[in-house]
């Protein structure tokens, strides 16, 4: 028998098995398909192919690919609508959201941007105009930080109760943001120190424009092009945007194109007609940015079924004060309230896991979590918010989810 | 045939190792430039304060390029090109232009309603009537929405003649002017907007009130 050694265990013929023939003829077959569609096999493969892998230790796996691929038994997905699309929350085990999965909202659909191309101008109050394309931002020093990013019109309810994590706030998802500081483009520039406001636009279909105190620019507003170690995903602005630690959604302008300092408020339409709230009395709350503290239950929610004995209730929470300091969980409708532990480290303006081990005794009950952030805020009662904004709903709603669980372990979402 | 594709794999990862060896330590020499420029007053971002006074990355704007991309108009009027308007031609443009998605008299839809309805008792009109009439506190913005976004299937698509007697027409529709006012750079800032008085700045704050 000849040596075998070496790269070529199996260039001999003559003694080759049943099982290995098998074994070969489908890895060919795996080869060839990744080949085929530049994406890995494991993608293509039907349900009713799978059985031929039923046993993973007798076939060679799948060689090294170009790009990973989730399992094609996971399929998480956006929730789609015209203007938004929303991360599945209940589907998520940490707190980095996949960036195909962070939610999306847009007002003219997503552009189409040459990064070649790519321009952001800095102009108005300044001591010198100035251009900078793609190559010269990512030049200047970087940072990164993990933040969430919320749309601020990201509550739903269901008077039957029939609604998931997803549709009720999956407005929100976090990444890590990586660009350069606005301020060091600020000091490029030279800002003066009589601007007070300046305008952001975007180079989408809606030239999106939101007004935004010089004040956050100087503070910790990053002008970003990566989104979790990547260039950030078209659906997120690519190949520039905006990012506002701890601020709605809005205003976190996407495909930044234009930048100008001014000495007041652009009063753009999505800063007057949109993005406002009637708060009562006849007022109308404006430049209102901030996202105040909130808490979601994402296990066990619906349309799960539960069954009797030890539950890990698991969540998200978040403040756009700062950290989240505490989480609290009822299992008893509100009567008592118990912390939840927090998954550290606890950043700043982030999505913070937290979880609570729970023995279901069979009984129907309600399952609330809120959350308490540094400033002392507690995340209110809807009937709380409501009362305290003259009975009116609108952007800027925050309030404690319950999840009512009957008897026969079905769980249905309540409001507060 | 597969055993060159594992022949060809396993050089093609020598190679990997390699570029991925180097990566690790531009990567790390990054990591300590970038702490030592790092403060704890915003969550651990740099501190844009140790840098030096400019980098000289980027190139100067040059007054054109500014000019073509600066259509903003601010509530003082700042912003606002040449030419005028008037209801009449509007209802023109309206009924070509935009009645197709804002209704034939802006209230019908299918897209935003851009006219109130003075007392509606219809409650889902109630809902929605939110409008450059009782919700806009400011003029200026019709203009330079209408301009920048509309119509939304051809956006950027209108002359500012087109705009200015689209704004005419909308605030007339509106009951905030009168058919035979002109709009313009002067006037526009001017017209009495009935929510300004309505606005309020954010008045929450950190702590645990409710707001
Ligand atoms: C193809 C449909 C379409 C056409 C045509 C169109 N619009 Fe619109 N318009 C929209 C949509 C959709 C929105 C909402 C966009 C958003 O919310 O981001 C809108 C919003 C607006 C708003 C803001 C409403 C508010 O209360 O905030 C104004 C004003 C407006 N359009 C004016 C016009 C004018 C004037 C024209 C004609 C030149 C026009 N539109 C043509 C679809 C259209």
């Amino acid at each position: 028998m000849p040596d075998q050694k070496g790269d070529k265990p199996l260039e001999n013929g003559k003694k080759i098995s049943r099982r290995t023939l098998l074994g070969g003829a489908a890895t060919a077959a795996v080869v060839l398909a990744q080949t085929a569609s530049g994406k890995s096999f494991q993608a293509a493969l039907t349900k009713s192919e799978l059985h031929l892998l039923e046993d993973p230790t007798k076939v060679p796996g799948v060689p090294p690919g170009t790009l990973g691929t989730r399992s094609p038994f996971e399929k998480p997905v956006k929730a789609p609508s015209d203007i938004s699309s929303r991360t599945p929350l209940q589907d998520l085990f940490g707190t980095i959201t996949p960036s195909d999965l962070h939610f999306e909202r847009n007002h003219n659909g997503v552009p189409a941007i040459d990064p070649a191309k790519y321009e952001l101008i800095i102009h108005g109050m300044v001591d010198k105009p100035m251009v900078f394309t793609l190559a010269d931002l990512k030049r200047f020093p970087s940072v990164s930080r993990i933040a969430f990013l919320e749309c601020s019109g990201n509550y739903r309810g269901a008077a039957d109760g029939k609604i998931t994590p997803q549709q009720l706030c999956g407005l929100t998802s976090q990444s890590e943001w990586t660009g350069v500081k606005l301020s060091t483009l600020f000091r490029e520039v030279g800002v003066s120190p009589k601007s007070t406001w300046f305008l952001a636009e975007g180079g989408d279909a809606a030239v999106m424009t939101r007004s935004v105190p010089v004040e956050k620019g100087w503070d910790d507003a990053i002008i970003c092009y990566a989104q979790n170690s990547e260039a950030i995903r078209p659906e997120q602005g690519y190949p520039v945007r905006l990012f506002l630690p701890g601020w709605e959604g809005n205003i976190n302008v996407k495909w930044l194109r234009r930048i100008e300092l001014s000495d007041q408020p652009f009063q753009t339409r999505q800063e007057t007609s949109k993005y406002t709230e009637a708060i009562g009395g006849g007022k109308i709350r404006q430049f209102s940015f901030t996202i105040d503290a909130r808490s979601i239950i994402t296990y066990p929610s619906y349309p799960q079924k539960v069954e009797k004995g030890w539950i890990e209730i698991r969540g998200i929470a978040w403040s756009g004060r700062g950290k989240v300091v505490r989480v609290e969980v009822s299992t008893d409708a509100g009567k008592t309230w118990k912390p939840a532990e927090l998954q550290g480290p606890v950043m700043d303006k982030s999505h913070t896991a937290f979880r609570y081990l729970w023995n279901w005794n069979g009984q129907s009950t309600e399952i609330l979590s809120r959350t308490v952030d540094e400033t002392g805020y507690v995340q209110p009662f809807l009937k709380d918010l409501l009362a305290a904004r003259g009975g009116n709903m609108g952007y800027h709603y925050n309030p404690v989810t319950a999840w009512y669980i009957q008897n026969d372990g079905q769980v249905l979402f309540k409001a507060t | 045939m597969f055993c060159q594709k594992v022949h060809l794999m396993l050089v093609s990862m020598t190679k990997i190792r390699v570029i991925t060896g180097v990566a690790c330590l531009l990567f790390s020499l990054s990591l300590t430039s970038l702490q030592s420029l790092t403060t704890t007053k915003n969550g651990g971002q740099a501190d844009t304060l140790k840098y030096p006074r400019t980098f000289g990355f980027g190139r100067t704007a040059t007054l054109k390029e500014i000019a073509i991309l600066d259509t903003d108009v601010r509530p003082d009027g700042k912003g606002l090109p040449a030419g005028s308007g008037k209801a009449t031609e509007g209802k023109l443009v309206y009924a070509a232009k935009c009645s197709a998605c804002h209704g034939a008299t802006g209230v019908e839809g299918p897209n935003d309603q851009l006219v109130t309805i003075k007392n509606p008792t219809d409650p889902k009109v109630k809902v929605r009537n939110k409008t450059i009439g009782n919700y806009w506190p400011y003029a200026t913005t019709i203009f330079d929405y209408i301009k920048r976004a509309m119509p939304f299937n051809q956006p950027g698509s209108l002359t500012d003649q087109e705009v200015y007697n689209l704004t005419a027409f909308l605030l007339h529709e509106n009951g905030l002017i009168k058919a035979a006012d002109i709009i313009n750079a002067n006037t526009l800032p001017k017209v009495v907007m009935p929510a300004r008085d309505f606005f309020v700045p954010d008045d929450r704050k950190d702590g645990p009130e409710i707001r």
